[in-house]
């Protein structure tokens, strides 16, 4: 047995070398809290230094603070009032760059308050770790441990977790169970909504509708579930982050397969069976909330079918194609379940909207009690800074205070686009679906949709073609799915309209053919030569519409988008994706383009 | 090449005491035995073998800002004098590994070969914070926990203002030099440097051979004397320039060479660097001072004056020349450090000298300044060599 002395000094040396608490743990059989608990006796903790980029040769006033086990802290926290904020950490695919922009306003908010503000984030490339930002930043991990130390040596007002994305919402219920305050939404409400057994109850409790689903622990469950349900479902991991692993089975093989290989299932950690709704269109809403007023941010309308995550998916404000009546359920709804939620800051609620005949009918597909990644997007489009705001109700300020409209009606048209990566990952299939791949979005705004899209699509590196192309790029290839053909006929009557070349595989071609419209044959990689994949290489190809078929067609499928990543060539995969590039080659933004600063959209509205 | 110690925690404690009465708290690094000084710091991420070597360094205990030390061991190329000079060594971490193409030993068994203290393990920032805010203190590196005593052994230190530290390290005898600069030191001069025919001759207070290599490499002759030659026995030499090296410690206390110097103004082109420009601004009829901690490192910027021009330098020194003590006749500031408008550079054309407070021969640190070594050329050629 070790004396305390040693113990002490062997901890010393194991923080010293960069063991965290929870590494510790695992090495000693031991758990987190006990190791926190017999470090804090023992007096080992951390200091915190200065990053002042001249080795404390001179005196830097730069707030800028990392945590090491040494003998000297530089920090002292001062009396003021004071909130952390916690960022999201490092950047990755799910974790983006968005929730960023909510942390640096959430500071700017909080700061024009009269709060001290500290931010925590771990990420150099962002503007929420300069060393200006925040009054005060540590370049801190966000876990539970380096959260914790500093809100120990800080000991703030609050603690805000909703703006980082899934990576500091993570840290609610724990920090709140060592007694922290969380400002906001509560964590009992955040695992409200992320509790599927309870977020059940609440919806059926509300008369809200929810696709048909369940949870299971076992093929055998999950199954079941699926024949109850009806193919096709989306199955996922419960408490994903990005959506991954998430996939839509169309038989019970494949259902079986996803169980078996894609993921452990356990009774802590189930799989969640949900019916996948084809043909419906996703919305997105961001609402703010202090618990009691509701402010609707923006309406977006997906531009993807169902069943793309949503940070790959394109969305447009405002919404294109629904009802005025299913925008009437959606808000009322949106208000019902920040309500019941007892929503403190900002939500984002995904919903989908399927369409039977005329019917229209709105389901719940998520709630998300935080800031989402289309916080920035929704901003802009409507120039109302939602973060600022969220952060400030979330400080005390009720909502009523800041005399937003019920409807801001805009007179311009936004279209959010992701910006992919396949370019990067050779050999990477590049359909979309519930997994998330974008690493980034643009927007596009314009006065109507096309131009708006075509924006969209430049700013995240697509040019697409204007009307009557030059001979050498006048060439679109059309290779549709059986049931999506007569959706796409007047898609490809209006491209050979406007003096595109049409070329199309076997089906698509006797389709249009026997429709009337001018095409010509082009064979699949497995047929013949010249092939699809040989005509894209001469360069002459402006657009590929190209939708999922079925297995044997994957190979090509897969060759033909690879091909179009690599030259760069515009692709889309679904109806409403080859609607809007349409409607932006329609627009023939290319000849008409000008420049108009984003203030001057809101300048007249104001006036 | 894994060193004798694996891991810190098995070395024996030490401290460091500070006049002050601060004791950092640490391990051993290096002999084991005492060692006093005066305790500085150096913001230089590498270099270390050079800066260890550095006569400049005696009777100091040198200070590592840069937390991991001896990564790629020590070679035989990267000597600026024949032993280790400091009095000691303060380091936050001893490298477990060194790699190098050059070979060589680890830092520490070279340290131990020529019985220098070490310390590691202690909190070298809140060091280097102390003495920035306090200025440089008089320590003693303790092996052991440091008795009652610590603190009384480190006010024993003899202060470094007064202290003629110059005989300590200058040499004996005169000598030749002919070694131009290593290969790699070559790939950074500028093309078409030929040597010319002169004859100079180099005042050693101190001096790191880099200065000599890079003089070797544009001169034929180089001849090194004592820092006590008279300017009789330099100008019997008949030398084209006089080179005043750099050197350790106060230079008021070195009144011989300053006179010397005096002596030599006028009749011969001279050069100085360091140590050797407070000795020329001294027999210019100027004034010295001790800054607060010094400049030590290797990222000291400093303005050409004449050509607004900045060049990141080398330096290393804890005395300074005052500017407002120059004599108005002829003698002019031509150099500045950006940080704290400190005097860097100092000319007299007139008299034929100048020099400058950094270090154009880097060793370590970036080669921005060595046009100096052909500027010192360009000066003897126009006196007509």
């Amino acid at each position: 047995m070790m004396n305390e002395a040693e113990l002490k000094r062997r901890l010393q040396d194991a923080k010293e070398f960069g063991f965290s608490d929870r590494q510790l743990a695992h090495l000693w059989g031991s758990t987190e809290e006990k190791i926190r608990a017999l470090r804090q006796r023992l007096g080992v903790e951390p200091v915190y230094k200065t990053v002042d980029t001249c080795a404390a040769e001179f005196e830097a006033y730069t707030p800028y603070h990392y945590s090491t086990y040494e003998s000297e802290s530089e920090v002292s926290p001062c009396e003021r009032e004071k909130i952390i904020i916690l960022g999201g950490g490092p950047n990755r695919i799910g974790q983006g760059i968005e929730f960023d922009y909510c942390c640096v306003h959430a500071v700017f908010a909080l700061s024009e308050m009269g709060y001290e503000t500290i931010m925590v984030n771990s990420n150099p490339e962002t503007v929420s770790t300069d060393y200006d930002t925040a009054d005060r930043l540590y370049f801190e991990p966000l876990t539970f441990e380096d959260v914790m130390n500093i809100i120990e040596t800080e000991k703030p007002k609050g603690v805000i977790v909703q703006f980082g994305g899934q990576t500091p919402l993570k840290l609610a219920v724990p920090l709140e169970n060592a007694g922290v305050t969380i400002l906001g939404t509560s964590p009992d409400s955040i695992d409200l909504a992320e509790d599927r057994k309870r977020f059940g109850a609440l919806i059926d409790q509300l008369g809200i509708k929810q696709p048909p689903n369940g949870t299971a622990v076992s093929v055998e469950e999950a199954i079941a579930i699926a024949n109850k349900i009806t193919y096709p479902v989306l199955v996922r991991p419960s408490y994903v982050l990005g959506g991954r692993a998430m996939e839509i089975v169309y038989d019970e093989t494949s259902l079986a397969n996803y169980m078996e290989r894609a993921v452990e299932a356990s009774p802590e950690r189930p799989v969640l069976v949900d019916k996948f709704l084809e043909d419906a269109v996703e919305v997105d809403v961001d609402a703010i909330s202090d618990g009691e007023s509701v402010y609707i941010g923006g309406i977006m309308e997906h531009i993807e079918f169902a069943g793309v995550h949503s940070g790959d998916s394109a969305c447009v404000i405002p919404p294109r194609t629904l009802k005025p009546s299913t925008i009437d359920d959606i808000v009322e709804q949106t208000k019902m379940l920040a309500r019941a939620l007892k929503v403190c800051g900002l939500m984002n609620i995904q919903y989908a909207v399927s369409r039977r005949g005329g019917e229209e009918v709105v389901s719940v597909l998520e709630v998300n009690p935080r800031a989402s990644r289309t916080v920035p997007y929704v901003s802009k489009a409507k120039g109302v800074p939602l973060a600022k705001i969220a952060a400030q109700v979330m400080a005390g300020k009720p909502l009523k205070e800041f005399n937003l409209p019920e409807r801001i009606e805009v007179k311009h048209v936004a279209v959010k686009e992701a910006v992919l990566p396949f370019v990067k990952f050779p050999g990477v299939d590049t359909i979309l679906g519930p997994e998330m791949r974008s690493t980034g979005e643009v927007m596009g705004i314009d006065t109507d949709f096309g131009r708006a899209y075509a924006k969209a699509q430049a700013g995240a590196g697509m040019i697409l073609p204007g009307p009557n192309p030059p001979k050498e790029k006048s060439q679109i290839i059309i290779s549709v799915n059986d049931h999506d053909k007569p959706e796409f006929l007047p898609i490809a009557a209006e491209l050979a309209r406007l003096n595109f070349e049409l070329f199309a595989t076997g089906g698509t071609f006797d389709y249009l053919k026997e429709n009337g419209v001018e095409c010509q044959r082009v064979f699949k990689v497995k047929e013949d030569r010249p092939n699809i994949v040989d005509l894209m290489k001469n360069g002459r190809i402006a657009l590929v519409i190209n939708t999922p078929l079925d297995r044997e067609s994957a190979y090509d499928e897969l060759a033909l988008r690879r091909c179009a990543v690599e030259q760069n060539v515009p692709y889309v995969t679904t109806r409403a994706g080859a609607q809007a590039a349409l409607a932006a080659i329609q627009s023939d933004l290319k000849n008409n383009l000008q420049v108009k600063a984003l203030q001057d959209y809101f300048q007249t509205a104001s006036a | 090449m894994v060193s004798h110690e694996f891991s810190s925690i098995h070395r024996p404690p030490a401290v460091l005491a500070l006049e002050d009465g601060t004791i950092f708290r640490g391990r051993a690094f290096g002999a084991l035995t005492e060692s006093g000084g005066e305790v500085v710091f150096n913001t230089s991420m590498t270099g270390y073998q050079e800066v260890l070597t550095d006569p400049s360094y005696y009777g100091q205990i040198v200070t590592m800002t840069y937390p991991l030390i001896g990564n790629y061991g020590v070679n035989e190329e990267d000597v600026e004098s024949k032993r280790i000079q400091v009095a000691g060594f303060i380091i936050k971490e001893p490298s477990r590994l060194y790699s190098n193409w050059r070979g060589g030993v680890s830092l520490e068994e070279w340290m131990m070969s020529q019985n220098v203290a070490g310390l590691c393990g202690i909190d070298t920032r809140a060091l280097v914070r102390k003495l920035r805010n306090v200025g440089v203190m008089r320590g003693v590196i303790l092996p052991g926990e440091g008795g009652d005593d610590a603190v009384g052994k480190a006010r024993a230190v003899p202060s470094m203002a007064g202290l003629d530290l110059v005989k300590a390290v200058t040499t004996g005898e005169p000598y030749d030099w002919n070694q131009s600069l290593h290969a790699l030191h070559k790939q950074t001069l500028p093309d078409g440097i030929e040597r010319a025919p002169f004859r100079v001759v180099a005042y050693d207070f101190g001096i790191k051979q880099n200065i000599l290599r890079n003089l070797a490499e544009r001169v034929s002759e180089l001849h090194v004397v004592p820092a006590t030659a008279s300017a009789e026995d330099v100008l019997a030499m008949k030398p084209d320039g006089v080179f005043l090296s750099n050197g350790p410690g106060d230079p008021e206390p070195v009144d011989y060479a300053i006179n010397s110097v005096r002596g030599l103004l006028g009749k011969v082109p001279v050069f100085g660097i360091c140590l050797g420009h407070q000795i020329l601004g001294l027999a210019l009829g100027g004034k010295t001072y001790k800054l607060k901690f010094g400049h030590r490192g290797a990222n000291q910027p400093v303005k050409d004056l004449d050509t607004g021009k900045i060049d990141i330098t080398s330096q290393n020194h804890g005395f300074c020349v005052d500017a407002d003590s120059m004599p108005g006749d002829g003698v002019r500031v031509t150099h500045l450090n950006l940080n704290d408008n400190t005097v860097e550079g100092l000319e007299d054309q007139a008299k034929m000298c100048f020099s400058v407070q950094y270090h154009p021969e880097a060793s370590p640190g970036p080669h921005d300044a060595t046009h100096h070594f052909d500027k010192f050329i360009d000066l003897m050629k126009k006196q007509g060599g």
